[in-house]
């Protein structure tokens, strides 16, 4: 008995046996396969070559009191100054945006996965979703614009002398990023919520939970990873956003807070300002200012806070998948 | 003294005049015992137990799913008038091949067949003499619970897992310090308080199939209920799990009525006391477990327990 077993034992262990020739092949799967390796190398070189270019002029003009001192107006390079404001102005603006959008959406995808009464209705949300996620953001801002001068929303900008409603603050500017933010977060959520199995709800029912507790307890806990992957996609969105801070935030140097009698903190809501995006806009060659290296150094900035948002994704995405029992839906850069 | 592998082949392949293809053997363990005639044949089961008092009464149940099926036509029904007596003490098998209608019935027990739109029930089904359908469901679901075909701890630590349904019974929020009695002795009497016992706030995910399935009878128990249903629950587990489930269900039935349906014949042999055997919404056989196995009344139920199909 004993020499079976080890004769059994003795014998060795293969790995994978012999793969198909290549040479095998019909002319069409070899032609699709040198093109898909083509699509993905350019692809790797088109984004390298970004990244490269905007790191090394970057860097060149890079400096850490450009990060750390404020904008001023001035007509030679030295004197005006690095871009603390529109780095503020931009996490301001991230912050609102995340702020508004964050609630809404989580709360829009669970009463789509969880009631979804009225059929139609869900439709609706769903396309409306859909809707806003295609919409250029351009149009968004002028909506914006539009709508922050109607006397109804006075309170949100400052008024000027002669009674003309400006419509643009950092309030108005955040409130339309909500809008740009919302779809990732709903997206994700909704994934989540889809991909949680219909006996991990059934076992909270059983247990005699109502529907509430049982969202409360067991499916927000559920999704908290893809709620934090669509948070963070959805500032990755805010911050790269141009045509809204451009229309809608005053695009003053330094951060203006309203004057104002009440709280500081609302001041500087109604306030003015700009963002990483306008400023480098402004100071690139088709803007006003004409100060290029600034423009480098800020794009290289923003650059750099987009690219440790989409690993923060990543690694956010690859810890659920290690922990969690069952793999909900984790969103890739939409 | 194991026996060598010519013993062997001399008890399966006797040595032969003609000139015969040689017979693969097999290596066992040991050499197998020749099957015993009925009367010598001892239960595979400890003693049967005690019957208490009865906890659930089902009365001419019926269910049936989709808009287009209702009670009256016969062919829509996913279960036809069903009744039966489930008492503590005692473990009920519910048995049958795929699609005859014992998960729906099991289900139907603690209301959750509600979740599904379009589902009907004709019939009564009585907890402790009440009705269930005028019962809350959130407390009908506390008294009734159910263990599931996979197991499926929530993602929280063992320690909320089991909590879980004790915390928001009463008005004001219970302390951890009284949570944890209560959670201590659900998990010693599911039989895996001394796996976890060194750290209960442990992720319940990072436990083994066995080990998850046996926090969820835990969480489960821990409200006392009357009743336990249990679906299919050891068809994910290995063997070994299996046997732990087994001698856990032993345990339970004491406090508890068992409900357990399952298609693995020989465990509803092990585990069941009675044995209801269920072939298309139709409930062909009910009695004890050697009842049901050795002397079946109805020619299907004999030819399902000898595997003539199913």
């Amino acid at each position: 008995m004993s020499t079976f077993v080890s004769k059994l034992a003795e014998q060795p262990t293969r790995g994978r046996g012999r793969g198909s020739s290549i040479r095998t092949w019909r002319l069409g799967d070899v032609l699709v396969l040198v093109a898909a390796w083509a699509a993905g190398l350019t692809l790797c070189v088109v984004v390298a070559a970004v990244v490269i270019y905007m790191g090394v002029r970057g860097i060149q003009y890079l400096s850490p009191s450009l990060i750390f001192s404020h904008p001023a107006a001035g007509l030679a390079q030295n004197q005006t100054g690095g871009f603390l404001d529109p780095l503020l102005g931009t996490l301001l603006l991230a912050a609102i945006g995340i702020a508004i959008a964050a609630p809404l959406a989580i709360c829009s995808a669970l009463w789509l996965v969880e009631y979804g009464r009225p059929r139609w209705l869900t439709r609706v949300v769903e396309s409306a979703i859909e809707i806003v996620a295609g919409t250029p953001d351009i149009v968004i801002a002028f909506v914006g614009l539009a709508l922050f001068q109607l006397h109804l929303f006075a309170w949100v900008s400052e008024v000027g002398e002669g009674g003309g409603i400006t419509g643009k603050s950092f309030l108005a500017a955040g409130a339309m990023m909500s809008l740009i933010a919302l779809p990732p977060i709903f997206v994700s959520v909704r994934n989540g919520l889809q991909g949680v199995p219909a006996h991990m709800r059934e076992a909270a029912f059983a247990l005699g939970k109502t529907r509430i507790a049982t969202i409360r307890r067991v499916l927000v806990p559920s999704v908290r990873t893809n709620i934090a992957t669509g948070v963070t996609l959805g500032i990755s969105r805010i911050i790269a956003d141009t045509a809204i801070v451009v229309v809608l935030l005053g695009d003053t140097l330094r951060i203006e807070p309203q004057a104002h009698g009440g709280l500081p903190v609302l001041g500087l809501l109604k306030g003015t300002g700009s963002s990483l995006t306008s400023y480098v806009y402004d100071n690139s060659p088709a803007g006003e200012s004409g100060a290029p290296q600034k423009a480098y150094a800020a794009a290289f900035v923003l650059l750099m806070f987009v690219l440790s948002l989409n690993l923060l994704v990543e690694r956010i995405g690859r810890a659920q998948a290690r922990s969690s029992g069952f793999v909900g839906a984790v969103e890739g850069i939409v | 003294m194991s026996p060598t592998m010519t013993e062997l082949e001399q008890a399966f392949d006797p040595p032969r005049h003609e000139q015969v293809p040689p017979v693969r053997t097999i290596v066992l363990d040991r050499t197998p015992e020749p099957v015993r005639p009925p009367e010598q044949r001892e239960a595979l089961r400890p003693a049967s137990s005690v019957a208490g008092p009865e906890r659930l009464r089902l009365e001419d149940v019926s269910v049936s799913y989709g808009a287009t099926g209702s009670l009256g036509r016969r062919g829509a029904n996913a279960v036809r008038s069903v009744s039966l007596s489930i008492h503590q003490g005692e473990v009920l098998a519910l048995i049958g091949p795929s699609g005859c209608g014992k998960t729906t019935l099991l289900r139907t027990l603690n209301r959750l067949t509600e979740l599904t739109p379009g589902a009907r029930r004709g019939g009564r089904i009585l907890l402790d003499g009440e009705d269930i359908h005028d019962l809350e469901d959130t407390a009908l679901r506390a008294r009734v619970a159910m263990v599931f075909q996979q197991p499926n701890p929530f993602p929280m630590s063992i320690f909320d897992n089991v909590a879980f349904a004790l915390r928001e019974q009463s008005r004001r929020r219970p302390r951890r310090g009284e949570l944890e009695p209560l959670v201590i002795d659900a998990l010693r009497r599911a039989g895996l308080y001394d796996e976890v016992a060194d750290d209960l706030h442990r992720p319940a995910l990072r436990l083994s199939g066995g080990q998850q399935q046996r926090l969820c009878i835990a969480r489960a128990i821990a409200p006392r209920p009357e009743v336990l249903l249990m679906d299919e629950p050891c068809s994910a587990l290995d063997p070994i799990s299996t046997g732990v489930i087994e001698e856990l269900i032993h345990q339970l039935r004491r406090d508890l009525a068992v409900v357990i349906v399952t298609h693995n014949l020989a465990q509803a042999r092990r585990v069941g006391d009675k044995v209801a055997f269920m072939y298309l919404g139709d409930l062909v056989e009910y009695g004890t477990a050697d009842q049901v196995f050795e002397e079946p009344r109805a020619p299907r139920t004999r030819d399902y327990v000898r595997g003539a199909f199913g």
